[in-house]
């Protein structure tokens, strides 16, 4: 395959999925700014490496290899400032950004337990909620992402579920 | 979907982690900087992500319509760089300098 089509097909891939990795980025990271970084170094390192990833796609989607290349400078991000995420992501000001008047009047403060609880999940549990819930993910384009089994996805995202609705309902004050 | 979970937390989960629109001026300092980038060779690209990944803040992003021209400019002096370089690692951490110099003078446009 020649450059130009190369580049080409790398246009597409962009345009296609930069608010997939914006999305994952802004929830990953938990603030608009941090989130423009990491989108931009996503995008720089996939064409770095777009015409291997190609050839060894063997057809498949590329998008769970864009996710996985964000997750990977996300996780160098955090060791480099040695800082977890300050993730502002319950900021009544996000959320009004974020959502529409209907959720907000119908149910802002549990949307916000959940934005909440979210942040106490482990890594790889609220990675793979991000991608479901937000990216829509299935089960195999997480477990590509995440390079692990489609078993053990299913198994992560089950267990990343019922930890957070054990987390909301302890915010509720109801049984854990 | 999940045996045991309650559909309607599916669903606020859903209405929780809806998606996020990228900022217009991100797709377009992108589109920008991508459109540079098909026109540096390898070894150009390889010096340039290298000093981009010390500090994504050191990357071009304030600049914003200015960023490719960070890009040419730095891409320019680089020749002079390397053989003003002893080691790999000097180059890189001029480059970076240069990068940061280039980013401070369009900032000041």
């Amino acid at each position: 395959m020649d450059k130009a089509e190369l580049d080409r097909q790398f246009s597409e891939l962009y345009r296609a999925h930069l608010r997939d990795v914006y999305s994952y980025a802004y929830y990953r990271v938990g603030d608009h700014h941090d989130a423009e970084d990491l989108t931009e170094q996503t995008f720089l390192q996939a064409y770095r490496h777009f015409e291997r990833a190609v050839r060894e796609s063997d057809g498949r989607p590329l998008r769970p290899w864009l996710i996985r290349i964000a997750h990977n400078l996300a996780a160098n991000l955090y060791r480099d400032r040695s800082r977890k995420p300050q993730t502002p992501i319950e900021d009544t000001g996000t959320l009004r950004t974020l959502h529409t008047t209907e959720d907000l009047v119908e149910g802002r403060d549990e949307l916000a337990r959940i934005l909440e609880g979210i942040k106490e999940l482990p890594d790889d549990r609220r990675e793979a909620l991000i991608m479901r819930f937000a990216l829509g993910m299935d089960n195999r384009e997480i477990a590509r992402a995440m390079d692990r089994s489609d078993g053990a996805t299913k198994v992560l995202i089950h267990r990343a579920i019922k930890q957070l609705e054990q987390i909301v309902s302890a915010r509720q004050g109801g049984p854990a | 979907m999940n045996e045991g979970t309650a559909p309607d937390f599916e669903g606020l989960l859903r209405r929780a982690l809806v998606p996020v629109e990228p900022p217009e001026d991100l797709a377009e300092r992108l589109e920008a900087t991508l459109t540079n980038l098909t026109e540096m060779a390898a070894e150009e690209l390889d010096a340039w992500e290298l000093s981009a990944m010390r500090d994504p803040r050191n990357w071009v992003r304030p600049v914003a319509a200015g960023a490719g021209l960070v890009v040419l400019r730095v891409r320019t002096q680089q020749k002079r760089h390397r053989a003003q370089a002893a080691t790999d690692a000097e180059f890189v951490q001029r480059m970076l300098h240069a990068a940061g110099d280039e980013i401070r003078r369009v900032l000041r446009r």
